[in-house]
């Protein structure tokens, strides 16, 4: 490796210094508007960092953010505003290559403070689960939405068919994923879910929405927003909190991953066969290093994937790995979404994945993990882009 | 390379209302939707190497020589993948059940695949490798008009 190549990296270069996020609703149920929304997140994220939000002179998003960075640098009279990225693709794909985006820039000099967010109010805007308003299709969509299959679950519901297929992964598999964020959802009061438990007969029970998922294999949808606060790793230390450092990030896709309709040479994949491996080699940790994991749940199916794919087993160990016992915080061998996540804390597009990860490194989770020095992030499967990160303590620099 | 040989479906398997098929503006898949409403099924197959493609796209994605022919082929594959859809996500769909959709991969067209649904019992069983037939489904009515290719297990 030459000097140059040792010098392109993240690797502990930027810091997390604040976190925050409104209350989480329900979708339709946010009093406020969603510009709203993403502005009082971003004010708790700062006031999380002590930071005077005057300060911020950049902004990250991804999945083609209403709250406008230039609207939100006016809004909040921000001095200068020196950065301004959004990540490609739609979902939740790109929500850690919004924060690889942010550090990038403070990493090469172009900004000192970014705020990574998102924001959506599905109640004011579209719905994700329901097609409205669309009369003709074309390009992707038209190879798919005049035969019924028009909304996520129905359109990644063939890729994890044929993965059980494949590996032989059984329901059970896809019901510990969800009963793990239901049972983490208890431990936090934000959660949408809080006080709603979630058994493997009420799992069994739900109505299918498209097989092999139940209900409770989806994400919801939600009101709300999450941001974060990035600055340069020698200031990270100036701040009240506990840094977490950005060990690593990676985003892209496979070879012809995103071949419509459904002609993925890679076909029963969540896409993170380059990434993961991006991933683990800008971080220099190996999966036995990651002590806790926030894995995007679109669907659980999708789950399944993104972990085998990230190294913690081979698909054909699935139905052994996945358990509920081996998901859960403190004893489990590797717990996973430990807020609740998209399913059950909040489906704020992952971001709420992304703070939880911060929270688990400082040690102030809901449902603290004991290793928790370096943190996974895996961002939304079976699709292109996918992205993920990686964070850590100052132990691990 | 013959023609589709089944008999055009009379009754649309989904309900009206879905969103109507129509090419992008710069027309790209023009030629497969025109194919279909003819009872063929043209998939690209890129003269320079043979190389087939589906979806359509300006150039070969493995030599780069562009505009990939359209070749007829004949709509037989097997099932690769399969899904039993049971809640609407559209209002056309409301209280009309359950029905399936499959993914088909054609093996004489370099397992491309295609979306369509599969005919018959929504509640039967579905084998992932099942040999099935592609059936024309026209919307003759529909404005603009289209048609779909539906299968059936052979």
């Amino acid at each position: 490796m030459s000097s140059r190549d040792q010098v392109r990296t993240l690797r502990g270069r930027v810091a997390v210094v604040g976190i925050g996020e409104t209350t989480y609703y329900k979708h339709g149920q946010s009093p406020d508007a969603e510009f709203k929304l993403a502005l009082k997140a971003i004010l708790a994220a700062c006031a999380d960092a002590g930071l005077d939000p005057r300060q911020i002179d950049g902004f990250a998003s991804y999945s083609d953010d209403r709250s406008e960075a230039t609207r939100l640098a006016a809004a909040l009279g921000l001095p200068r505003l020196r950065t301004a990225t959004m990540q490609w693709g739609g979902g939740g794909g790109g929500c850690c290559a919004a924060v690889a985006n942010g550090a990038a820039a403070i990493a090469t000099g172009q900004a000192d403070c970014v705020v990574v967010f998102r924001s959506l109010a599905q109640g004011q805007y579209g719905r994700f689960g329901q097609t409205t308003g669309v009369n003709t299709a074309s390009g992707e969509k038209s190879y798919l939405m005049p035969y019924g299959v028009l909304s996520p679950p129905q359109r990644f519901a063939m890729r994890v068919q044929r993965y059980m297929h494949e590996h032989g992964v059984r329901q059970e598999a896809l019901r510990a994923i969800a009963l793990a964020s239901y049972h983490h959802a208890q431990a936090n009061p934000r959660a949408v879910m809080h006080g709603r438990p979630l058994d493997e007969a009420r799992y069994d029970e739900s109505r299918w929405i498209a097989e092999p998922f139940h209900l409770f294999d989806c994400c919801m949808e939600n009101d709300g927003a999450a941001a974060l606060v990035l600055v340069d790793a020698e200031r990270a230390r100036d701040f009240a909190n506990k840094p977490v450092y950005l060990l690593g990030a990676a985003s892209g896709a496979g070879y012809r991953f995103a071949v419509h309709p459904h002609n993925s040479p890679e076909y029963a994949s969540a896409n993170f066969g380059t990434v993961a491996r991006d991933l683990y080699d800008m971080a220099r940790v190996t999966p036995a290093d990651v002590g806790v994991v926030q894995s995007y749940e679109n669907f659980t199916g999708g789950v399944v994937m993104a972990l085998a794919e990230h190294g913690f087993f081979k698909p054909e160990e699935a139905n052994d790995f996945l358990t509920l016992e081996n998901l859960t915080a403190p004893k489990g061998r590797l717990p996973l979404n430990t807020s609740g996540g998209n399913l059950a804390e909040c489906y704020m597009h992952g971001f709420e994945l992304v703070l939880e990860a911060v929270r688990q490194v400082r040690g102030t989770s809901t449902s603290q993990a004991p290793r928790h020095d370096v943190a996974l992030v895996v961002g939304g499967p079976m699709v292109a882009p996918a992205s993920n990160l990686m964070f850590g303590s100052e132990a691990v620099l | 390379m013959s023609a589709l040989t089944t008999t055009p479906s009379t009754t649309a398997y989904l309900p009206e209302g879905l969103p109507i098929p129509v090419p992008e503006p710069d027309g790209l898949s023009a030629p497969y939707w025109a194919g279909l409403r003819e009872e063929r099924l043209l998939v690209q197959r890129c003269t320079h190497c043979g190389t087939w493609q589906f979806g359509p796209e300006w150039i070969c994605h493995r030599c780069h020589a562009f505009d990939p022919e359209w070749v007829e082929v004949e709509p037989k594959g097997r099932i690769y993948s399969w899904e039993r859809v049971w809640h609407p996500a559209h209002a056309s769909l409301r209280n009309h059940g359950p029905y399936l959709a499959v993914l088909v991969e054609l093996p004489h067209a370099g397992l491309v695949r295609m979306v369509g649904n599969l005919l018959g019992d929504p509640m039967q069983d579905v084998s992932i490798g099942a040999e099935v037939t592609g059936v024309i489904e026209h919307h003759p009515d529909a404005q603009p008009s289209y048609s779909l290719l539906q299968w059936r297990l052979r």
